[in-house]
C-alpha cells in the first residue's frame, strides 16, 4: 500500500490541491481510506492528518471504514421514487442479503442510498463503484446480484446495464447543429478578443446555473483585476435533483463546451482551466479526457493555440458526492482539495477565486452558448428570448410525462407549451428549478421560463394528480438535511429540524401549532443561513404551504398536541432490560390535555384571571 | 392581594442551575413575592400543582416520570415556559443520545469499572429511561422559551415582569447574547 500511495502522490506532484483526486483513487482501490494511508499522505502532501480526515468525512463517496468491494448506491431522487425505487431497493437488499446502509458480512458488497445521480430521465438509477446504472428493474437487479456474487470484474458486466441515453427531444438555437471543432476560436481570433467580449455582451447571455449573472460582465470584471494569473472553471457539478442537461452536453457537445472555456481564457487571459465534473458522471471521464487530448493534438489546447500566442489547458477534476460543491465558492474550495464549504462573498471568485486568483466560474451550458455566440455573433442570440432573458434554455424534463429528456426552448416559453411537448397529461404541478426552486400548481401554467418569472437551472419535474405533494416535500426536505455542509448553525440545525417537523406532520402526529412552528422555522432557515443551500432549503415547504394549505391542515389531528414520536416505544429497551411490563412501565401517546380538541382551549392565556 | 399570580417550577433532566440563577434576582424576590405566590416548586415543597398561571420547566425529558410531571404542569398551567438550554434542546443530558440506551445501562450497571453486584435496577418505583433525551416541546406544547445555560437572573426578571404587567414578553439582545 505504501508504494501505491506514494505512486499516486508522485503522479499528483505532491500537491495538496489534488487531495480529492488522490483520495478517489485510494477509495477506489481499497474501498475506504485506511488510517495508514492518511498518515502517509499527511507526510507526502505536508498537510495535517486532521485536514485529510475532515475532507474524507465531508464527501459522501469517501469512507473511513471499509465499504463492499462492490459498492452499490441507489439514487434517492424523487424521480427515482416515482419510478418505483423503494420497492426495487427493498428487492435488491433482500436478494443481496444486506441491509441498506450496511456492508455484507463477507465484505463483498455494500448498499446505500445516494442523492440524485442525474439519470432522472432513465431511472431508477444507481452507481456501482462510481459507474452509472440506469433503468433498473427486477430483471436487471437479478443480473447485478448474480454478477456481484460471481465476483465478476466490472468491465465484464454487460454494457446495457451502463447504457446512458441522451434523450434529446427538442433542439433549438444551441443543440440544432454540432459546431465544427475550432470554429469559435477561429472566429474569436479573427474578430479580436475584445470585440468577441463585446459580442458576448451584446448577446445578453446570463449564467445558466440558475442565478443568471451576466456572463460578459463577469468576464470583464475578471479581466480587469490587477493580477497576472487567472483561471477558468466550468461547473459541471450538476447536483440539483432533476437536472441532467450537463450530462448530455458533456456527452455529445463537450468539444463546444471546452471551446467556450478556451474563448473565455483568451478574453480574460487565463492559462489554466478546470472542468469540475460531479463524481456521479465518472462514466464520462475517459471520453472527456480523449476529447481534451484530441484538442491538444489539433492545436486547440496547450501552447500557442492556433498560432495566436495563447497558452491554455484544461484539467478535469472529479467531485466526490457533495451537492454543495455546485455553489461556486464551495466548488473552488473543493478544487483546492478541501471540504466544500462556501466562502464569504464578497470577495467574489472574479476577484479572489482559485488559490486566491481571479477566476471565472460558469455553468456548462453557459460555455456552450458562449462558443456559439463567438461564431454567430451577439445579435443571433439576442434576437431570441425575452427582454431580460436572451436566447434559449435547455431543460431537463422528468417525472410524469411520456417523453422525459432534454428540451431546448427560447426564454419566454410558457409552462403549458413545455407540458404539451413532452406529453404530460393530468398534471397537478411542476417543480421548476429543482428542490431549491419553486413548485407551481396547475393554475399557473401560463407562467414563463425566464429570469424575470420562473428562473431555473434546468430542472423540471412533473407531477400528475396521482402524486402526493407531501411525499415530494418530504423527499426534498430530507435531501437538504443530508446535503447541508454543516458550516453554519441555521442551516445545519435548521434543515434537520425542518426534516423532523415535516416528518411529524406527514406521519400524522401534527396539530395546529405544528404548522405555525414549521412556518417560523422556514423563515429562520431562509433568512439566516450562510449560503444559497440554506436560503432555499425551506422552499419546498414554503411554496407548497402557500399553494396547498389544506394538504397540510388535513394531516393535522384536531387535538392540541401530540409528540412526533412513539412515546411508549421509546421505553422498549428500558422495559426489556429492567424486565418490566407493569402499568408504570408504559406511557400513553397523549394525555387528557393533549387530546383535548383545539377549539376547547381557552382563547386567552392572560395571567391572573 | 387576593388574586396573586400563581407560579409553579420544576427541574426535569436538569441540574437546578436554572433555579439557582432564578434565585439570583436577589432582593427583587421580595418585590416578586408581593404579586406572586409559588405553587409546586423546590422552594415550597408542594407535591402537585393546581391551577397555576405560569409553569417554569428546567431540564429536558429523559424518563417516564419526567413525562408525567411535564404533563401535570401542562394540565395545570396557563402558560408553560421552557427554561434554559436543556429544556429547549435537551442540553448536556442529551449527549447520551449518540449512544444506544442499552450500552449506557450496561456501562452504568453491569460492565463499568467498580460496579459491584451488577444488576439492572427493576423496582417498579423507579421511572424507566426513554431511549433518547428530548426537549420538552417535543412532548407537550410550550408557550415561551428562555434561552441560556442558565438564563441570567435578569432574563427571569424581565420575562416575569413583562408577563405580570400584561406585556408580551420580549428579551432585549443584551440579555440573550453570550459572547
Amino acid at each position: 500500500m505504501r508504494q501505491f500511495i506514494h505512486g499516486i502522490a508522485e503522479n499528483n506532484h505532491y500537491q495538496a490541491t489534488h487531495l480529492l483526486q488522490i483520495l478517489r483513487q485510494i477509495q477506489s482501490r481499497y474501498h475506504y481510506i485506511p488510517e495508514a494511508a492518511i498518515e502517509q499522505l499527511s507526510g507526502l502532501l505536508s498537510i495535517p492528518r486532521t485536514q485529510i480526515i475532515s475532507v474524507i468525512e465531508f464527501y459522501s463517496f469517501f469512507h473511513l471504514t471499509p465499504r463492499g468491494r462492490y459498492e452499490l448506491l441507489i439514487s434517492d431522487s424523487i424521480t427515482d421514487h416515482m419510478l418505483g425505487k423503494k420497492d426495487l431497493l427493498d428487492y435488491l437488499a433482500k436478494k443481496l442479503a444486506v441491509a441498506v446502509g450496511a456492508v455484507r458480512e463477507d465484505g463483498l458488497v455494500s448498499l446505500e442510498n445516494t442523492s440524485c445521480t442525474g439519470m432522472c430521465d432513465q431511472g431508477p438509477a444507481g452507481l456501482v463503484n462510481g459507474y452509472a446504472l440506469t433503468r433498473l428493474d427486477r430483471s436487471s437487479i437479478d443480473k447485478i446480484v448474480e454478477l456481484v456474487n460471481q465476483q465478476k470484474p466490472l468491465d465484464e458486466w454487460p454494457k446495457e446495464l451502463f447504457l446512458v441515453n441522451d434523450n434529446i427531444y427538442k433542439s433549438g438555437l444551441l443543440l440544432d447543429r454540432q459546431m465544427e471543432q475550432g470554429a469559435a476560436l477561429k472566429s474569436a481570433f479573427k474578430r479580436g478578443v475584445k470585440a468577441t467580449l463585446a459580442e458576448v455582451d451584446k448577446s445578453g447571455l446570463r449564467g445558466r446555473g440558475g442565478a443568471g449573472f451576466k456572463t460578459a460582465t463577469k468576464w470583464q470584471f475578471c479581466s480587469e483585476e490587477q493580477q497576472s494569473v487567472r483561471y477558468v472553471v466550468c461547473n459541471a457539478d450538476e447536483g440539483e435533483p432533476g437536472t441532467f442537461k450537463d450530462r448530455v452536453l458533456l456527452n455529445s457537445y463537450a468539444d463546444q463546451v471546452f471551446e467556450g472555456m478556451t474563448v473565455c481564457a483568451a478574453i480574460i487571459g487565463a492559462k489554466q482551466g478546470f472542468l469540475y465534473l460531479r463524481g456521479e458522471y465518472l462514466h464520462l471521464y475517459d471520453k472527456l479526457q480523449s476529447i481534451l487530448n484530441q484538442r491538444r493534438q489539433n492545436g486547440l489546447l496547450g501552447t500557442n493555440i492556433l498560432d495566436q500566442g495563447l497558452d491554455f489547458d484544461i484539467e478535469i477534476c472529479l467531485g466526490a458526492g457533495a451537492y454543495i460543491c455546485g455553489e461556486e465558492s464551495a466548488l473552488i474550495e473543493s478544487l483546492e482539495g478541501k471540504a466544500g464549504i462556501p466562502r464569504n462573498r464578497p470577495p467574489y471568485p472574479v476577484t479572489q477565486g482559485y488559490l486566491g486568483k481571479p477566476t471565472v466560474v460558469n455553468n456548462v451550458e453557459t460555455f456552450l452558448a458562449a462558443a456559439s455566440i463567438a461564431v454567430n455573433g451577439g445579435d443571433w442570440f439576442a434576437d431570441i428570448g425575452t427582454e431580460k432573458s436572451k436566447g434559449t434554455k435547455i431543460l431537463s424534463i422528468s417525472g410524469d410525462c411520456a417523453r422525459p429528456g432534454i428540451y431546448e426552448y427560447p426564454f419566454g416559453t410558457t409552462i403549458q407549451t413545455v407540458l404539451n411537448d413532452c406529453g404530460a397529461d393530468d398534471v397537478l404541478g411542476v417543480q421548476v428549478g429543482g428542490p431549491s426552486g419553486t413548485f407551481i400548481s396547475n393554475q399557473e401554467f401560463d407562467r414563463k421560463l425566464a429570469f424575470e418569472d420562473l428562473a431555473t437551472g434546468g430542472s423540471f419535474i412533473i407531477f400528475n394528480s396521482s402524486r402526493n405533494i407531501l411525499d415530494m416535500v418530504h423527499n426534498f426536505t430530507h435531501f437538504f438535511a443530508h446535503e447541508s455542509c454543516g458550516f453554519c448553525t441555521p442551516c445545519r440545525v435548521g434543515t434537520s429540524l425542518l426534516q423532523k417537523q415535516i416528518d411529524k406532520i406527514v406521519e400524522g402526529h401534527g396539530s395546529a401549532g405544528d404548522v405555525v412552528a414549521l412556518e417560523e422555522l422556514c423563515q429562520l432557515v431562509k433568512n439566516y443561513s450562510h449560503c444559497g443551500l440554506g436560503q432555499t432549503a425551506a422552499n419546498p415547504i414554503i411554496t407548497t404551504l402557500e399553494r396547498y394549505p389544506d394538504l397540510y391542515q388535513n394531516r393535522l389531528k384536531e387535538i392540541s398536541y401530540e409528540p412526533g414520536f412513539d412515546l411508549d416505544g421509546a421505553l422498549t429497551t428500558a422495559r426489556r432490560m429492567a424486565n418490566r411490563d407493569d402499568a408504570g412501565a408504559h406511557l400513553a401517546q397523549t394525555d387528557a390535555f393533549g387530546s383535548r380538541p383545539v377549539a376547547s382551549l381557552p382563547p386567552s392565556l392572560a395571567v391572573g384571571e | 392581594m387576593a388574586n396573586k399570580i400563581r407560579v409553579a417550577t420544576t427541574s426535569l433532566a436538569g441540574c437546578f442551575g436554572c433555579h439557582m440563577s432564578f434565585l439570583d434576582i436577589d432582593e427583587r424576590m421580595l418585590q416578586l413575592a408581593e404579586v406572586v405566590e409559588f405553587d409546586r416548586s423546590p422552594i415550597t415543597d408542594i407535591e402537585h400543582c393546581t391551577n397555576c398561571d405560569i409553569g417554569l420547566i428546567e431540564g429536558g425529558v429523559c424518563n417516564s416520570e419526567n413525562v408525567h410531571v411535564l404533563r401535570e404542569f401542562r394540565n395545570n398551567c396557563k402558560i408553560l415556559v421552557a427554561v434554559g438550554a436543556c429544556a429547549i434542546n435537551g442540553g448536556l443530558p442529551a449527549m447520551r443520545n449518540h449512544i444506544p440506551l442499552e450500552e449506557c445501562l450496561n456501562e452504568a450497571y453491569l460492565d463499568g469499572i467498580g460496579v459491584e453486584n451488577p444488576k439492572i435496577p427493576s423496582d417498579i418505583e423507579l421511572p424507566l429511561l426513554l431511549d433518547q433525551v428530548h426537549p420538552i416541546h417535543e412532548i407537550v406544547k410550550i408557550d415561551y422559551y428562555l434561552p441560556g445555560c442558565p438564563p441570567s437572573a435578569d432574563v427571569f426578571w424581565k420575562f416575569l415582569t413583562d408577563l405580570i404587567e400584561g406585556r408580551e414578553p420580549s428579551l432585549p439582545y443584551e440579555l440573550v447574547h453570550y459572547d
